[in-house]
């Protein structure tokens, strides 16, 4: 056991302390952060736009004859039959599905990938979402409406501040997800964090250290963002 | 100010209105009873449109509300609501659920909102509260403060659905009180309680409502308690007296 020790720490000096090998770990981490941040941006804007469709089309029960309603239940169809694909397929074939067919002419590898997660990962916040609405009081509602709020005013004042709040721990999970499944970028040559661990471990052939090191920055981060979401749900419960 | 022509509400299979008459005056205190499940909620969301009827009309100030076309959130705005469960906005200090609706419906700028505010908080002595959370307060100072809301859009009617019944028994006088006081203010008001004093001191209209309809009504509250006429009212009040 102590060989091995020791082996396994010579091999980690001569992987990242020769040239600047380590630099693909660090700028491949630098592109897995990148691409989370921003997929998770977009997947909570359209997540929540996704769920605000469904409950309105449950609340509302538009009829398809006006002009509105009409564009509320195609609204409604359409974001169903979204959120029935994005879930019901691999998100690695999604991710190739994006970029050899739906983004062939965007040369922006980051960009492909923060498209594909954000897309993603609102079908899936938009369920999150859809349920921490529906577990808002039904009397609030209620009570804004009897006050003569409209449908659109009741939700943004009452019912969304108190669904966001709901939803909190599952979006600290959905990050989560998120962050570990950017590491199938390397699929369309993306390098992340992952990717770079791999071309370390091809140039070095030397496969723990590369390895070890990307698994462990990926288990610190998560550490850090489960403690920045619970930090940030008492901060939220107490205020 | 209000009229009900033949309302018919059904949920479903269930028919929960049959045929509900009534009208109210300006100024009127209308008390409401009646077992439960008997339509009591459901007529009064019925007024408000918070369920749409089955059939039936209701007329508010001589506009008939039931039409289609009809801009709800205007009605609603004249008529106050007060709930059994106060619902007041969890995610709201006081002083924000005060002036939500007003703001936001444009009826008042912000500082005569908040003005408007204080002057009912301070009637209630309340006002050291502006600044607190709703889960930060007893069930008879959130159910007061749910009244003041209603208030605040300066209604023409306000209805009150069982607003002591989810209150701890200590707590149901100065809820009862604030509703005394309005009245004496001339508000009209349509509250469904049990509470016999208040619809003895207050009231003057009570109405007991039976399985969709209104069974019996009386413009003399006490009388109405101690000489009931029909069989069912009288079957009712020995079980709740
Ligand atoms: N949204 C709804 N959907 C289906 N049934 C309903 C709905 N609201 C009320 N009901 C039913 O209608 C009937 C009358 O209900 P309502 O709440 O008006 O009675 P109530 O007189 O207010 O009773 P309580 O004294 O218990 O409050 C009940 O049988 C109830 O279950
Ligand atoms: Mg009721």
């Amino acid at each position: 056991m102590p060989m091995l020790t020791a082996k396994f720490l010579e091999d980690f000096q001569s992987v990242f302390f020769t040239g600047e090998n380590w630099k693909y770990l660090a700028n491949g981490f630098k592109i897995t952060i990148q691409v989370t941040f921003f997929a998770f941006l977009i997947g909570l804007v359209f997540g929540i736009i996704l769920a605000v469709i469904r409950v309105a089309h449950k609340d509302l029960k538009p009829s398809w004859r006006n002009p509105s309603g009409f564009l509320l239940n195609l609204l409604n169809k359409i974001a169903n039959i979204y959120i029935t694909v994005i879930r019901g397929t691999p998100t690695t074939i999604q991710l190739l599905i994006m970029f050899n067919v739906i983004l062939i002419s965007l040369d922006n590898l980051p960009l492909v990938a923060i498209l594909t997660f954000g897309l993603n990962s609102a079908a899936y916040m938009a369920e999150i979402f859809r349920s921490g609405i529906q577990a808002v009081s039904k009397g609030e509602k209620e009570a804004a409406r009897s006050l003569g709020l409209n449908y659109l005013q009741s939700m943004r004042h009452v019912v969304l501040p108190q669904a966001f709040r709901n939803c909190l721990p599952a979006f600290g999970n959905e990050v989560i997800t998120l962050f570990k499944e950017t590491s199938i970028s390397g699929f369309i040559g993306l390098i992340d964090l992952t990717r770079g661990a791999n071309i370390l471990v091809s140039n070095t052939f030397k496969a723990a250290p590369p390895y070890f090191a990307a698994a462990m920055i990926y288990l610190i981060v998560v550490y850090g963002l489960e403690h920045l979401f619970n930090f940030i749900e008492k901060r939220y419960l107490h205020a | 100010m209000l009229k009900v022509n033949k309302l018919y509400k059904d949920f479903g299979d269930l028919k929960v209105l049959k045929n509900v008459n009534l009208e109210i005056k300006s100024g009127e205190k209308v008390v409401v009873v009646g077992p439960s499940g008997s339509g009591k909620s459901t007529l009064l969301r019925c007024l408000n449109l918070l369920e749409q009827p089955t059939s039936g009309e209701i007329f508010f100030e001589d506009q008939e509300i039931t039409k289609p076309k009809i801009d709800l959130n205007l009605i609603r705005e004249q008529m106050g609501m007060v709930f059994q469960q106060f619902n007041l906005f969890s995610n709201l200090n006081v002083l924000d659920n005060l002036i939500l609706a007003p703001l936001k419906r444009d009826k008042l700028k912000k500082q005569e909102a908040e003005e408007r505010a204080y002057n009912l908080l301070n009637r209630i002595d309340l006002a050291d509260k502006a600044n607190a959370y709703p889960r930060q307060l007893s069930g008879g100072q959130q159910q007061r403060i749910a009244i003041i809301r209603a208030m605040m859009m300066d209604p023409k009617v306000l209805l009150f659905d069982e607003p002591t019944s989810a209150l701890d028994p200590e707590m149901v006088g100065e809820v009862l009180d604030l509703m005394t006081e309005l009245a004496e203010s001339g508000m009209t008001m349509i509250v469904v309680s049990h509470e016999m004093g208040f619809a003895k001191q207050v009231a003057n209209r009570i109405m007991f409502m039976d399985e969709g309809q209104i069974v019996e009504e009386s413009y003399n509250p006490a009388d109405f308690f101690e000489n009931p006429k029909e069989i069912r009212t009288q079957q009712f009040l020995s079980k709740v007296l």
